[in-house]
């Protein structure tokens, strides 16, 4: 029992290990998840993106057990999950503030779900040994948890649900208490973790950077509704939605009139493949260059545009851009000496993508 | 940061008043409790001869013992009705929780001799008591042994005491992160066994302080066997309280006080300690 989702994640690498079938969750009036369906597949690091009040956090803990949903059902490796009571799920969470035994010291800390499943003392110890090893924190076994980093906290909580070797772990933004470099640094040890251990991790976070270095796929939120589910860079380069877009990187919005293949946003016009009338379009910063640096680009379409503002940030800024008929728009380019004045700019059209608005 | 004569004059007043009220008073208890009585005149002759009265006296030890029993039921009782209370107004009393909390706090505010007497007319022969059991003809007649004894003192001291109790224990399983127990829950723990591991441990600092309030304040008791103790309810404060009036033995008295002094600070000197034990910095 304890090895089966190893044994399943090389048996069968795509089944489906969590399926979230038409969940709702309402608090009073307020209706925090509307009708929202999910598979995760074993072995997977899905991420649930989203600004605070998307329901990300409230899908995690209808997962975890900690609220039941109002209407719909969760499975998991094809049983009915949310009815078991949470201390029945083959599911473990590291929490936002890790939530350690403040009572208990480190090892007894991660060895308390391994009791709580009356394992044998010896192999108790083993395990708790060795996870201790996993994010290296042999050396404080002994120490009570508020003697500790944050950082080695973090570590601790993951030890403590890797430990029981759940099926699925559940983490709530855990990250989101260090500060910026010990969050990278925790970052890939977090992604090395998840493929040491095969467990398929369901990761939330309002972070969209963290989503992107972290994830196999990423499920946007919005509103308590699913905006778009794809791999990070499917979502990056092919957002479907204005908010997917807004939310995924930056981006430059362009509403624009299509007739017979060309759309027109008013400062210029490229070519498309969007039916007549009205569309969205999505054009990244970085899309578009300078044109005096003699770039090929395929369908190349140029304006000429006056620089409102130049952000430096070290590899490249970030260039403010104003047309003739006034439309604003973002460019990032490589770092140069500064400009000024007006510039010929270049992008090619086929990375302005349609999105709905 | 602040000047030397403002530091004294801030520190001035409770000086004066624990000097006062506190130091001077139990030095003179202390002093006493060394001196003798002869025919009603205190004699300021050194000697251990009120101890010695004290231990080889049955009376003494008898009605010092009870005293313990007594303060050590009430102590059990309180615990056992204030810890569930506060237990599930903690954690499942929901939106009720201010109000519930509000009415164990009211009888605080009703004079304590007040509550003495409505016990009083309670457990009395012609009290409500007999005369709700005589009603449902489970007794005959009325039962005296209700008033007048250690089990009328241990149930008003346990009354009096249950909110004293609660207070501290609901203080520490408030401050409990909610966050622990869900972990506990999610680590596959039931709610028996997350009751025992984390909510019982981390609560204990507010269980001791409850529990040695109980037992302080009930080892002390004067009034509660004074108004339902009767002479088989005597406890050990009603012995010095008549040493120092009608007997005039304040030697003997404060000899008495200066036992049950040791014994409190002996009490409160072990729970700060395994308290201490709880601390989790």
């Amino acid at each position: 029992m304890t090895a089966a989702p190893s044994i399943a994640a090389s048996l069968a690498p795509s089944a489906t290990l969590l399926e979230v079938k038409a969940v709702s969750k309402r608090f009073g009036a307020r209706e925090v998840l509307k009708t929202l369906s999910i598979e995760i597949a074993t072995g997977e690091f899905v991420t649930l993106l989203g600004e605070s009040g998307s329901g990300k956090t409230t899908l995690l803990r209808l997962i975890a057990g900690f609220e039941q949903p109002s209407a719909g059902e969760i499975w998991m490796s094809g049983a009915r999950l949310d009815t078991l009571p949470a201390y029945k799920r083959r599911v473990n969470t590291v929490f936002q503030q890790y939530a350690l035994f403040p009572h208990l010291n480190v090892s007894e800390n991660v060895a308390y779900g391994l009791r709580a499943a009356k394992t044998a003392n010896p192999e108790i110890a083993e395990r708790v040994n060795d996870a201790l090893a996993m994010v290296r924190m042999q050396e404080f076994a002994a120490a009570k948890p508020t003697r500790l980093s944050g950082g080695q906290q973090q570590r601790v909580a993951l030890a403590r649900a890797l430990v029981n070797r759940p099926e699925l772990l559940l983490l709530d933004e855990p990250l989101s208490a260090l500060d910026a470099n010990l969050r990278k640094e925790m970052q890939s040890e977090l992604k090395s973790l998840q493929r040491e251990v095969g467990i398929t991790f369901l990761f939330v976070t309002h972070d969209q950077e963290e989503a992107m270095a972290l994830s196999d796929r990423i499920a946007l939120l919005r509103n308590g509704a699913l905006e778009q589910v794809a791999s990070p860079r499917e979502i990056y380069a092919h957002p479907a939605t204005a908010y997917t877009a807004q939310f995924i990187g930056h981006t430059n919005a362009l509403r624009a009139t299509v007739r017979d293949g060309i759309a027109d946003c008013g400062a210029f016009q490229f070519s498309c493949s969007h039916a007549n009338g009205t569309a969205m379009f999505s054009l990244r910063p970085e899309a578009i260059s300078l044109a005096d640096n003699s770039v090929q680009l395929s369908d190349p379409v140029r304006f000429a545009a006056s620089i409102r503002q130049q952000i430096y940030s070290g590899a490249t800024e970030l260039l403010e851009l104003q047309t003739a008929g006034g439309l604003v728009l973002r460019a990032r380019i490589a770092s140069r000496t500064p400009l000024s004045g007006s510039h010929d700019f270049v992008f090619s059209a086929s990375d302005a993508v349609v999105v709905h608005e | 940061m602040y000047s030397r004569t403002y530091k004294f004059l801030v520190a001035l007043p409770p000086i004066v008043w624990v000097t006062l009220f506190l130091i001077l008073p139990y030095l003179m208890m202390f002093v006493h409790s060394f001196w003798t009585v002869r025919d009603g005149v205190i004699l300021h002759h050194w000697n251990v001869g009120n101890y010695a009265t004290l231990f080889k006296n049955p009376l003494y030890v008898q009605v010092l013992l009870r005293t313990v029993r007594i303060a050590a039921a009430v102590t059990l009782l309180s615990v056992l009705l204030g810890y569930p209370l506060a237990y599930f107004l903690s954690f499942h009393a929901g939106p009720r929780k201010e109000i519930l909390y509000q009415l164990i706090i009211v009888p605080l505010w009703v004079s304590y001799l007040v509550r003495g007497y409505a016990w009083k007319t309670i457990l009395g022969s012609d009290g409500v008591l007999n005369g709700f059991l005589q009603y449902l003809h489970i007794t005959h007649g009325p039962v005296s042994a209700l008033l007048y004894s250690p089990f009328a003192v241990v149930l008003m001291l346990t009354h009096i005491y249950t909110p004293f109790v609660f207070l501290p224990i609901y203080a520490s399983l408030e401050h409990i992160p909610r966050p622990l127990i869900e972990a506990s829950h999610d680590l596959g723990a039931s709610s028996r066994r997350t009751f025992f591991r984390i909510i019982l441990p981390l609560s204990l600092p507010g269980l001791l302080a409850g529990a040695t309030f109980a037992f302080v304040l009930s080892l002390g008791d004067f009034l509660a066997p004074l108004l339902v103790g009767g002479p088989s309810g005597t406890m050990i404060a009603n012995l010095v309280q008549s040493l120092f009036g009608a007997a005039y033995d304040w030697p003997l008295g404060a000899a008495i006080s200066v036992c049950i002094l040791m014994i409190t600070i002996a009490l409160l000197a072990f729970t700060q300690r395994v308290e201490k034990r709880w601390l989790f910095e």
